[in-house]
């Protein structure tokens, strides 16, 4: 399953890409993309595993932008 | 135009500023000498105002296990700095990076804004015609099949079919354009244009989400998702860069006082510097900046990239493949020459339009319409199709024959022996040849045009490929002045001949093919890079190709090569100028001949150049065409 999701307060072109490079390592995630310029991260990863894969990216990213917000 | 957040910390910075330049005298008049601690705990004031959310993140980020983080690093120069007693220093440096960082968000959303603002094609609303009465919907809500109605000065909100009214459209939001389009019952339409003079009455033909403007906002939405390479170079070089001064910066702490013997906060003093730019943040912004700005700028000529990778690449194109129907030439049947014998030009004009004139085929409808005059049917005597070779008919009590080769040889009539480049409809009078029309396929009016301004850019090869016949090919290419022309191809030729061209050509340049997306598929799959013309209304070439152009203007490739190198050099010189600007305030700061504010301050300068200087790829005045009047 892949999905869009839109960020918040997403400042830092830096830490994009290391919030990008963070996520792609963890368990069960096939894909992501991040993108500063349009606020917002392509999630894929397999349908059964696919909300715990989110909720490890949202602390993950969280980790390097406390600020950041997931938006549906 | 700031946001809140924006607008608290350009409060913070005036106020800690104006605290700043106030205590800035004080401190060079050594007035505070007298009471040690006064100095510090007036300079920590506006330290605290400035920076206390750097300190703040600096130690949550730690606790998390972030380290290496542009917090921590800015809070260990400045706190170092007040250790040593440069109190001015460490709350200057403070300040100058929060300049920079407020900067680089307004820039960036900015950038953000004008884009959206050029893509504000969305339509708000649709006012859908239910029984004799118009509400407004979302025009989510709009079925294929419903009929809607735009009024003047309203934007189109979905891709349909006019049922009634007549009126001129406003396409420039897609397309560039200025020039209105005028359009009448029958015509398509498409969403995102404006209704300029007359009520408009429209079948939906799609859904909002399958329409056009959905489409190219999804586009260019989507377009910095695909990273251009100097963007990862970029981001990979950002990531052992950061680690790699602050690494130099212990080092040059340690190191120098054990072998030379010199006191240690000279040196720390020193590494302090290094800490101060240890973050490529501007950098790393301002490469994706560039590439959304020159994808913006091209969406504003008419022009979809469909990912910064693509822009990227476009900028070193050394050839152009075109395929020729639909795409140099409009794939139309107009007479383009008239070689009579024996007869003048109007007279077989007349008799062919006359002879053709109950025939449906269109060869008849091309000669019917360069006659344009209204034929007399009484003139007409007698039709006789004869299948696969022309028509024959008496004409003013003479027996015409308009047709192929083949018709002259059944009725043993000799005709010209050229082969000409194009279809042929020849004619003969009462057994003598009359001469022949000459129907081809129409040129476009840009083509030429299109070919000159990719010469005058640098492009070095232009080549065609077309499965139309060797005289046809050679002659549009001829007209074109184009430099290789491959004819009579079959599609799988046309990919060989592709494959070809691709191994020819180095390794580093890339190679461009255009075509109307239809079934050209294959081969813009396999070029480098796939221009699709003809965006207005095709689905297909918006989903073959990497590159869209919405109208069908040849031109508009070299226009997207010249943003495309606008964006390209803009990128380079950001990246070259900024990392230039580092190394030297490393190396001088190793040396001693930089400060630390001395260091910020050339940092956040930089940084603020290369954002100014990447919002620049927005700008394509230059390449719109000027203002058109009807």
């Amino acid at each position: 399953m892949r999905k869009i999701i839109k960020l918040q307060d997403l400042d830092c072109a830096n830490c994009a890409a290391k919030i990008e490079s963070a996520i792609a390592k963890l368990d069960g995630v096939i894909d992501v993309k991040v993108n500063f310029m349009g606020q917002k991260m392509t999630l894929e990863a397999s349908d059964e595993e696919f909300d715990d894969v989110l909720t490890q990216a949202q602390k993950a990213a969280r980790k390097i932008e406390s600020d950041l917000v997931f938006l549906g | 135009m700031m946001s809140k957040k924006e607008k608290r910390l350009l409060r913070r910075i005036l106020v800690a500023g104006g605290f700043f330049a106030i205590l800035l005298p004080i401190h060079h008049l050594e007035m505070a000498r007298g009471l040690p601690g006064l100095e510090l705990l007036l300079f920590l004031i506006p330290y605290a105002i400035i920076g206390w959310d750097i300190l703040w993140k600096a130690a949550r980020n730690i606790s998390r296990g972030q380290v290496f983080d542009e917090n921590f690093l800015m809070s260990i120069a400045t706190i170092g700095a007040f250790f040593l007693g440069e109190y001015a220093e460490g709350v200057a440096v403070m300040l100058f990076y929060q300049v920079g960082e407020l900067f680089q968000s307004y820039a960036v959303s900015k950038s953000r804004r004008s884009i959206a603002d050029l893509m504000d094609i969305r339509p708000d609303y649709a006012n859908v015609m239910g029984e004799g009465v118009l509400v407004q919907v979302d025009p989510e809500e709009v079925a294929v099949g419903d009929t809607i109605v735009v009024k003047p000065g309203e934007r189109i909100p979905l891709d349909g079919v006019i049922t009634e009214g007549y009126s001129t459209l406003d396409t420039s939001a897609l397309t560039g354009e200025s020039a209105p389009r005028d359009v009448e019952v029958g015509q398509d339409v498409i969403s995102g244009c404006i209704n300029q003079t007359g009520v408009l009455t429209i079948e939906v033909r799609k859904e909002f989400g399958q329409s056009t403007v959905a489409k190219v906002l999804e586009l260019v939405e989507n377009a910095s998702d695909k990273k251009s390479r100097s963007e990862n170079f970029i981001t990979r070089f950002a990531r052992y860069y950061t680690p790699a001064v602050v690494y130099a910066a212990i080092a040059l702490s340690v190191i120098p006082p054990l072998v030379t013997g010199q006191p240690f906060f000279l040196w720390v003093e020193r590494a302090l510097t290094f800490l101060v730019i240890s973050c490529p943040c501007a950098l790393v912004i301002s490469v994706p900046l560039s590439f959304f700005g020159g994808i913006g700028g091209a969406s504003k000529c008419g022009v979809l990239v469909k990912g910064s990778n693509y822009l990227e690449l476009l900028a070193g194109t050394a050839t152009v493949v075109f395929d020729k129907t639909g795409t140099l030439t409009k794939g139309n049947f107009v007479v383009s020459e008239i070689h009579p014998q024996g007869i003048s030009q109007e007279q077989l004009l007349e008799l062919a339009a006359y002879t053709e004139h109950f025939s449906s085929h269109p060869i008849a409808a091309s000669i019917q319409t360069a006659y344009g005059k209204a034929v007399d049917t009484e003139r007409i005597k007698e039709i006789e199709e004869i299948a696969g070779h022309g028509i024959r008919a008496i004409i003013d009590d003479r027996e015409v024959l308009a047709g192929n080769a083949k018709l002259m040889r059944l009725k043993g009539i000799s005709c010209s022996d050229d082969t000409p480049a194009g279809t042929v409809v020849y004619l003969a009078v009462d057994g003598a040849y009359g001469g022949y029309i000459l129907i081809s396929d129409e040129i476009k009016a840009d083509a030429p045009n299109a070919i000159q301004a990719l010469k005058k850019i640098g492009i070095r090869q232009t080549v065609m490929l077309t499965g139309d016949a060797d005289a046809v090919g050679q002659k549009v290419a001829f007209r074109l002045k184009l430099d290789k022309v491959y004819t009579e191809l079959l599609p799988a030729g046309k990919v060989e001949r592709l494959e070809e061209l691709m191994a020819e050509k180095s390794e580093k340049k890339t190679l461009v093919f255009v075509g109307d997306g239809i079934n050209d598929a294959p081969v813009l799959a396999r070029a480098d890079i796939g221009i699709a013309m003809g965006g207005l209304g095709s689905d297909a070439a918006i989903e073959a190709a990497d590159i869209v152009i919405m109208t069908d203007e040849p031109s508009k490739i070299a226009t997207v090569i010249q943003i495309s190198k606008k964006t390209l050099g803009i990128v380079w010189q950001n990246i070259i100028f900024a990392l230039a600007v580092k190394a030297a305030v490393l190396i001088l700061g190793a040396l001693g001949h930089a400060n630390m504010w001395g260091a910020v301050f050339a940092d956040v300068g930089v940084s603020v150049i290369a954002i100014l200087n990447a919002i620049r790829a927005l700008n394509v005045n230059a390449f719109l065409p000027a203002k058109q009047n009807r």
